[in-house]
């Protein structure tokens, strides 16, 4: 396939007002699926979690799950929705073996969820509202595997394979009204929208929210309305976009695609695309359906889900503070500047710097250790740095450098002996003889050797020069392995040295 | 009157994949006619104020809890598909060359 002509972004704006709209799949991290009682596990073997339900064997039947409605009804309301009073599944019927039923039961006409608004701010501090026209809940498909061909994807594949493991996963499809007034920020308010909704699921702790693992995927819907028209253009629905990266690249190519293909007298073709991670372009994909060629009719072995307003109530109750304001109030208690605290949120450490002040650390100790050593360690494992030492452990650490037993650089070792699992700081302080050396006398005998073997210095010193003891401080840190404070040895070094300082 | 046309036979054929002579279209161009016709006198018993129901039990909140039950082994799961690779299910190819 050709690779497509792309317009300067700048030069499409000027031609072109773009128009988003966005369809979030949020998985539910619920024990079970949504209609029957496999386990909705990730990362299990092919195909070991399917029954006659989620494979649509004859005689097999859907039963809701109680928590799936919950986690449902909780992330409407976070996004400011109403709760329908009655809401009842549809059939979408299609085609593709994705789904063994060849169906996908939905929601249609009478979503869980309706009406709602999220906020979120960009970089830059421009605020934009999102209307969420609905948030309803469906079923996950099972995932396909593209064997044969050049490069794996479905075009040119030989044949597939099919794991239903993930087939009746429970989902919530959020869907937002058009965007319009994006303009060049576009791209930055499509990773923004996404990193909010996947923040706030977080918090409820409805998902687990891992975009990697798609817990959480975006369609992005794009299309080009020239400047001074009134008309939309037709829009391309771009899938497969699982990093927020991914979801800002693939918005600002479509705009520079579609741009390119329209000034060249082209028309746009609605369709889906398929977003491709290691090029940075988008291809085209099945021609979108009609929604009547889906056939949608109410499900027939569902009865409705009618929530009574005092259950919503009570779900209401159990709604964390919302991320954002979560992120003003701490970052204002912590007193982190701007770029501190965005280093913080970027990293996925909000909860673990919280738990760590909470455990007592200061709030900028705590924002140093996660964001600069435990980060570059799990970095280095390749594992999240939450998952490698709990926050108690951090604050114990950072207590143990305040009061003086440990440096920095002891510090590094005692946590990676914690990380080890040799125990808290304090033990593996113990197991591995790591103290800062406080006792004076075995300092200054070392002290008193280097200065000994490095008169120069010494008369440096003597004349002032206290940059010069530099060396003499390297050689007894070295001498005492590093089990040393290096603000004392300095001191004691200019004292013995009889530095007028 | 709604009116059922060989074309909207064709095209729902397609969509179901069924493969239909034009003999099969015609034949039952005439038959979805009248059944869209006899379902039609529903209309006109149901005023407005008979509310449209899509079940027949008046039943609403029907919940099972969230416990996981053993799922089928993966030799059960796959027992019954025409063709398989390991432990998945094997299909012929989705989309044609580009």
């Amino acid at each position: 396939m050709a690779q497509a002509d792309l317009m300067d972004f700048d030069k499409a704006l000027e031609l072109y007002e773009p128009v988003l709209g966005f369809e979030v799949h949020v998985e539910l991290n619920t024990a079970t699926k949504m209609f029957c009682s496999c386990a909705n596990e990730f990362g299990q073997g092919a195909n070991t979690n399917t029954c006659p339900t989620c494979l649509g064997l004859p005689g097999g039947l859907p039963q809701v799950n109680r928590k799936a409605i919950e986690s449902s009804i909780r992330l409407g309301l976070a996004l400011d929705c109403t709760i329908a009073e009655s809401s009842r599944f549809a059939r979408k019927n299609y085609f593709y073996p994705d789904t063994a039923k060849n169906f996908q039961t939905s929601q249609y006409d009478e979503p869980i969820a309706f009406d709602g608004a999220l906020t979120i701010e960009l970089a830059g501090g421009r605020q934009v509202r999102v209307e969420i026209e609905r948030a309803h809940m469906e079923e996950d498909a099972g995932k396909l595997t593209h064997k044969g061909g050049a490069t794996g994807r479905i075009q040119g594949a030989d044949y597939s394979l099919v794991d239903y493991n993930r087939g009746g996963v429970p989902l919530v499809e959020i869907v937002t009204r058009m965007i319009e007034g994006g303009e060049a920020d576009s791209p930055e308010i499509a990773r923004t929208y996404v990193a909010a909704i996947r923040e706030i699921v977080k918090a409820l702790g409805v998902s687990n929210a891992r975009m990697e693992e798609g817990n959480v995927r975006c369609d992005a819907n794009v299309s080009l309305r020239p400047r001074g028209s009134q008309i939309l253009g037709t829009r391309t629905e771009t899938k497969n976009v699982n990093s927020l990266r991914s979801v800002e690249r693939a918005v600002r190519h479509e705009i520079q695609r579609q741009a390119a293909l329209l000034a060249a007298g082209g028309t746009i073709t609605q369709e889906t695309r398929h977003w491709h991670e290691d090029t940075g372009t988008t291809s085209a994909g099945r021609p979108k359906s009609d929604a009547d060629d889906y056939r949608y009719f109410p499900e027939p072995d569902l009865v409705p889900v009618a929530p009574s307003r005092e259950w919503v109530e009570e779900l209401r109750s159990t709604l964390p503070e919302p991320p954002a304001a979560r992120r003003k109030r701490l970052q204002g208690d912590w007193g982190f500047a701007d770029l501190e605290f965005q280093d913080v949120v970027n990293s996925d450490l909000l909860d673990a710097v919280e738990g760590t002040v909470a455990a007592g650390a200061s709030a900028q100790s705590a924002r140093k250790w996660w964001t600069g050593e435990i980060a570059r360690l799990a970095n280095a494992a390749g594992t999240p740095a939450e998952s490698l030492v709990a926050p108690a452990q951090v604050a114990a650490l950072i207590t143990l450098i305040d009061d003086g037993t440990l440096t920095d650089r002891l510090a590094r070792q005692v946590l990676e002996g914690v990380i080890a699992g040799e125990g808290t700081p304090a033990e593996v302080v113990d197991k591995r003889g790591l103290a800062v050396v406080s006792d004076d006398g075995a300092l200054v005998a070392a002290i008193d050797e280097a200065l000994a073997a490095q008169p120069d210095v010494l008369a440096k010193i003597r004349d002032g020069k206290v940059q010069a003891a530099g060396a003499v401080i390297g050689a007894v840190m070295k001498a005492m392995r590093g089990q040393a404070d290096a603000a004392r040895v300095r001191e004691l070094v200019l004292e013995r040295a009889g530095s007028a300082q | 009157m709604p009116e059922i046309t060989a074309e909207q036979v064709a095209h729902l054929a397609h969509l179901a994949r069924i493969d239909l002579s034009p003999q099969e279209i015609a034949r039952l161009t005439a038959d979805l006619g009248q059944i869209v016709d006899s379902v039609a006198k529903v209309s006109e018993v149901a005023t407005p104020d008979v509310p449209a129901t899509s079940h027949p039990v008046p039943l609403a909140n029907v919940f099972r809890d969230d416990v996981v039950t053993p799922s089928l082994t993966v030799e059960q799961a796959l027992s019954g598909a025409p063709e398989r690779d390991g432990d998945k299910f094997r299909v012929p190819a989705i989309l044609d060359e580009d």
